[in-house]
């Protein structure tokens, strides 16, 4: 057995813990960037006009910052106005106001691809704005959010792997370390790239499936 | 204690922030200028090639589009030179990374370009009795160009951005000048809010500059 699938094989249950964290790490980001990035999508479609530039400034500077000036940034920064937190939540932070942008920029375009039509014909008939949402308006831009939205997940987890550089023990640190000890530079790399490559994989072909579904019902219509 | 703002050390040391936005500037359309030729190279080779051909394409593409820049960089920089007797400086591996990961992204823009080339410019070149290579040159790809301008400019800004991971190899581009700044003067908010206005000023600027290139050039118009 050569020494680099030696160091591979030794490497696999550190390299697991690591894996954990990173899937931590992006499972956060996923769920807190949909909720509030729909919330703020509402809101730039539907919201009161002084908030919807102020929703959309939000979204075009995020998305303008490179994420890990953005990571720095808010694990830096925090310190500096009072907030003493640890580099995971920061991380967590920076990478979910990052996704949250793009989640944000998602839905507003998944909203405004619904003909007006519908929302006035909803009103038309008497339903409030909560009836209209779920009734009529969230389930068809739903489906045209779907799957730029798995899009954004894997953006997620790869932009995770940033957070290795500010001390995060993610997959990424945990490759960096195993090459620390072992000097295999090039197979540890290989090995993480294959594990990364696998979970990003999956879900593109996930989002195809959904694509596929979803276009589907949209032809029967 | 406040922490008060103060840019004297920021402004002090300006000189490597802007040389670091050069730096960055430069990567970034060198990266994008090898980028384009493998973007092009392979969705050409995508539509008029075999089975096999496809697949190493598609291969290439899922790969690098699904591996984290971060681990290319290193893989590039620190794995490379471990197993092949080559060496190169920081800034050219970093360059090298940008430029085929970014042929990666580039290739599914021109090949989605490509297929929305309509079917009757085509066939109209066929019908005045263009050979398929010149309907190639003279037709599909000038047509292709223009349609794939809007999504051109947000890759080529997303690359710009990106290339703030080579300060993780020590290139003295804009966000590696910023942590020089941080590190010998803890003036971390004042750097890197000058360091955003940066990135996003000169994001904005690509974008301007694309959006002209695409009013005159688009086929978009609706």
């Amino acid at each position: 057995m050569s020494p680099g699938f030696a160091a591979m094989l030794d490497a696999l249950p550190f390299l697991w813990r690591g894996l954990l964290v990173t899937l931590s790490v992006s499972a956060l980001v996923v769920v807190l960037s949909l909720v509030a990035g729909a919330v703020l999508g509402l809101m730039r479609v539907y919201g009161p006009p002084v908030l919807q530039p102020a929703v959309q400034a939000f979204s075009d500077i995020v998305r303008g910052i490179p994420v890990l000036v953005l990571i720095f940034f808010v694990f830096y920064g925090l310190p500096v106005v009072g907030l003493q937190v640890n580099s995971f939540t920061s991380a967590v932070l920076a990478l979910a106001i990052f996704s949250t942008a793009q989640v944000t920029e998602l839905a507003r375009g998944a909203l405004q691809s619904i003909h007006h039509g519908q929302n006035e014909a909803a009103k038309a008939i008497g339903l409030t704005f909560g009836q209209r949402m779920a009734s009529v308006i969230l389930p068809q831009a739903a489906r045209r959010f779907l799957p730029a939205w798995v899009n954004s997940v894997t953006d997620a987890v790869k932009g995770s792997a940033l957070v290795s550089l500010i001390g995060v023990g993610d997959l990424m640190m945990a490759i960096q370390q195993v090459i620390g000890r072992t000097y295999q530079a090039l197979p540890l790399y290989v090995l993480g790239g294959a594990i990364y490559f696998a979970i990003n994989y999956g879900l593109s072909l996930l989002s195809r499936h959904c694509e596929q579904r979803l276009s589907y019902y949209q032809a029967r219509e | 204690m406040p922490y008060h703002l103060n840019f004297g050390f920021v402004w002090l040391h300006f000189d490597r922030l802007l040389s670091g936005l050069a730096l960055s500037l430069s990567m970034a359309a060198l990266a994008i200028a090898i980028g384009v030729a493998i973007g092009l190279a392979l969705a050409v080779a995508h539509v008029s090639g075999s089975k096999a051909t496809r697949a190493a394409i598609s291969a290439y593409v899922e790969i690098f589009r699904n591996v984290p820049l971060l681990l290319l960089v290193y893989f590039v920089f620190y794995g490379i030179p471990t197993e092949f007797d080559i060496r190169y400086g920081a800034t050219a591996s970093f360059v090298a990374t940008l430029a085929i990961y970014a042929g990666a992204y580039l290739v599914e823009v021109f090949r989605a370009g490509l297929a929305a080339v309509p079917m009757g410019l085509i066939e109209a070149g066929k019908a005045i009795g263009l050979t398929p290579w010149q309907r190639l040159l003279h037709v599909r790809l000038p047509t292709m160009l223009r349609i794939s301008l809007p999504a051109l400019g947000n890759t080529f800004v997303s690359l710009f951005k990106d290339t703030s991971v080579a300060a993780v190899i020590a290139v003295p581009e804009l966000t590696f000048g910023a942590q020089w700044i941080n590190l010998n003067s803890f003036r971390v908010v004042e750097v890197f809010s000058v360091i955003t206005l940066m990135y996003l000023g000169t994001g904005y600027a690509m974008l301007r500059l694309m959006r002209l290139v695409e009013r005159r050039f688009s086929v978009n118009r609706t």
